[in-house]
């Protein structure tokens, strides 16, 4: 079985067995088996290591961000370039229409198949990718346009050519700007939130999470995720997301419409938040989210 | 942003003075043996190759500043451990032996001082603790001071000496990065001028926050400068590096740095920058 993940291979056979009863066996065994199948589930997605979370977030088939801009949005047009060196595909963005309101899209784009992934970089942006969605965030501004971000990534790209021309530089001004952005942010955390390279499209008026997706300080392998605390739940629990958003049972890679559904309610009741805030209101309340982050104490 | 994490305890301090007893002392950047006396005379910077030495918080200070001048600020701010960390040692046992190592709180010391007599804000990275890596309570100096700076109208100076992230604080460290962004954001609305200060090393989630965002950005000599940790890109690329990648004079060939100036010049170049911003504008604002 390609693109299975260990945990779920006990699920996909009693899957599979279920499909083969309900062509040539009685309904009640049927029946008896999909219950099961649902115990099983719930049981091994109750359990989920932070590795395994890791693993899921990182599923290949897992919806990436044109799939949930296809699955969710109308009138996408795709909007390309830095206007300075080149057009970064790790990061995808442009016009579209979200439940008949115009929207500025932009998230980190990961690819599917070999040809895909090295086109796409492995959704691992150049500071082109950071500046162009810095320039879709603006186009947004000055036309009094949401921005919906995904993020996606396993972290901004350690080469020479994103060094030279100014990584740091791209993250480090997306996030000055986009905490004074006059309109507002809506960030969805779909799958790897790997670092400065995620953040740099993560800082909006409200975080929302995938429930399987993981979001950290460096993008963890092994036991990393273990000490790093960097689910879903966890992240709500410190204060850094807002948001929760279910995933279909399986996790989203098993059903990408119903998460597509659920990233609609979510998205739209957030939106609908947001709308009845001023810029001001906006950039006030915005910078306040991002000013309690941390703990630390002081002697005085 | 991860290369500390792979880095073995004591590694990435290739630069750091080693100071043998007595009248030598060996430079890690050229290897050459040089006099003590002399690398002291000059602002504790190589007379041989010119690259300086790490300094810590307390002697950049008495470097930069006028003697007597330096208020501390948020002095009693410290980390806690909100995530319960442990690798091969706790997070806490990590930050007392910190402490006692530099006499220091944090990462940072921040505070008021003048340069020539321009009251300035200040901070400024002390990397012999926890290689002057970002923790929630870093993040929070930082910003305070912005802040700070921001409300009393004083030019602000930070001098970064920092790996970037403190992973022993996960997602926590991580959003200092926005907090600090966002503070300077204010600032540049009060049209207060910053001046970034890069120092050896300056890396990671510091390099792509508050240290790229200065008015001005000036670097010592040679210090290593970048969002990636060298061997990370050595293992992604799987080629060795070009000679003096993500050295400051690199990043000053890639535009990425107003100037590069040798430590002993760094008080006189404030002077001059401060006295350019002190005169009230002859213009209006726009
Ligand atoms: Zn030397």
């Amino acid at each position: 079985m390609r693109d299975v993940l260990d945990f779920e291979k006990p699920l996909l056979e009693i899957e599979a067995r279920l499909a083969e009863l309900r062509q040539t066996g009685s309904p009640e065994e049927a029946a008896r088996l999909e219950e099961r199948l649902r115990r099983q589930q719930r049981k091994v997605f109750a359990n989920l290591t932070p590795w395994q979370r890791v693993q899921l977030a990182r599923h290949p088939r897992r919806p990436y961000t044109l799939d949930f801009i296809r699955l969710l949005m109308e009138d996408f047009v795709e909007l390309h370039g830095d206007r300075a060196f080149g057009d970064d595909r790790a990061v995808v963005g442009g016009l579209a229409r979200f439940e008949g309101q115009s929207v500025v899209v932009v998230g980190h784009q990961k690819g599917r198949d070999t040809r895909e992934k090295i086109l796409r970089n492995f959704g691992m942006p150049h500071p082109e990718g950071y500046r162009k969605a810095l320039r879709l965030m603006k186009l947004a501004e000055k036309f009094g346009k949401p921005v919906v971000t995904f993020i996606d990534t396993p972290g901004a790209y350690p080469g020479i050519g994103a060094e030279e021309r100014g990584q740091a530089e791209a993250i480090a001004r997306n996030l000055r700007e986009m905490t004074a952005l006059g309109v507002p942010i809506v960030v969805l955390v779909t799958g790897e939130g790997g670092s400065g390279g995620a953040l740099a499209l993560g800082v909006g008026d409200r975080v929302l999470m995938l429930e399987h997706a993981v979001y950290s300080v460096i993008s963890p392998e092994g036991c990393a995720a273990e000490i790093l605390r960097l689910t879903a739940a966890d992240l709500l629990k410190l204060g850094v997301i807002d948001r929760i958003v279910g995933e279909p049972p399986g996790g989203a890679h098993r059903d990408w419409e119903g998460t597509a559904e659920a990233v609609r309610g979510a998205l739209r009741a957030t939106l609908d938040e947001l709308r009845t805030l001023g810029p001001d209101e906006l950039v006030g309340q915005r910078y306040a989210k991002f000013r309690r982050i941390g703990v630390f104490e002081e002697a005085l | 942003m991860a290369w500390w994490f792979r880095r073995r305890e004591g590694e990435g301090r290739s630069r750091k003075v080693v100071i043998a007893e007595g009248l030598w002392i060996k430079c890690e950047a050229c290897r050459e043996i040089v006099y003590r006396a002399e690398v002291e005379r000059n602002a504790r910077t190589c007379p041989k190759c010119r690259a300086p030495f790490r300094i810590g918080a307390r002697e950049r200070l008495e470097l930069l500043l006028d003697p007597g001048s330096f208020e501390e600020r948020d002095a009693g701010l410290r980390s806690q451990d909100p995530l319960g960390f442990k690798d091969t040692r706790r997070y806490r046992d990590r930050l007392r032996a910190a402490r006692e190592k530099t006499g220091q709180e944090e990462a940072v010391v921040s505070g008021t001082g003048r340069i020539e007599g321009h009251q300035i804000a200040i901070c400024v990275f002390e990397f012999a603790f926890m290689g002057g890596s970002m923790a929630s309570a870093v993040g929070e100096k930082v910003t305070r001071a912005v802040e700070f700076a921001a409300r009393k109208r004083l030019p602000l100076v930070i001098v970064s000496c920092s790996g970037g992230a403190r992973m022993q604080e996960g997602i926590l460290s991580l959003m200092q990065m926005a907090k600090t962004a966002a503070a300077l954001h204010r600032l540049a609305e009060e049209r207060v001028p910053y001046i970034a200060v890069l120092t050896d090393p300056t890396t990671g989630g510091v390099m792509a926050s508050f240290a790229s965002l200065g008015d001005i950005i000036v670097a010592e000599p040679k210090a290593l400068i970048g969002f990636a940790g060298p061997r990370v890109i050595a293992e992604t690329i799987r080629q060795p590096l070009p000679d003096g990648f993500q050295r400051s004079e690199f990043l000053l060939e890639h535009g990425m740095v107003d100037l590069v100036t040798e430590r002993k010049e760094l008080r006189e170049l404030l002077r001059r920058i401060l006295a350019f911003f002190a005169e009230p504008s002859a213009l209006p604002l726009p």
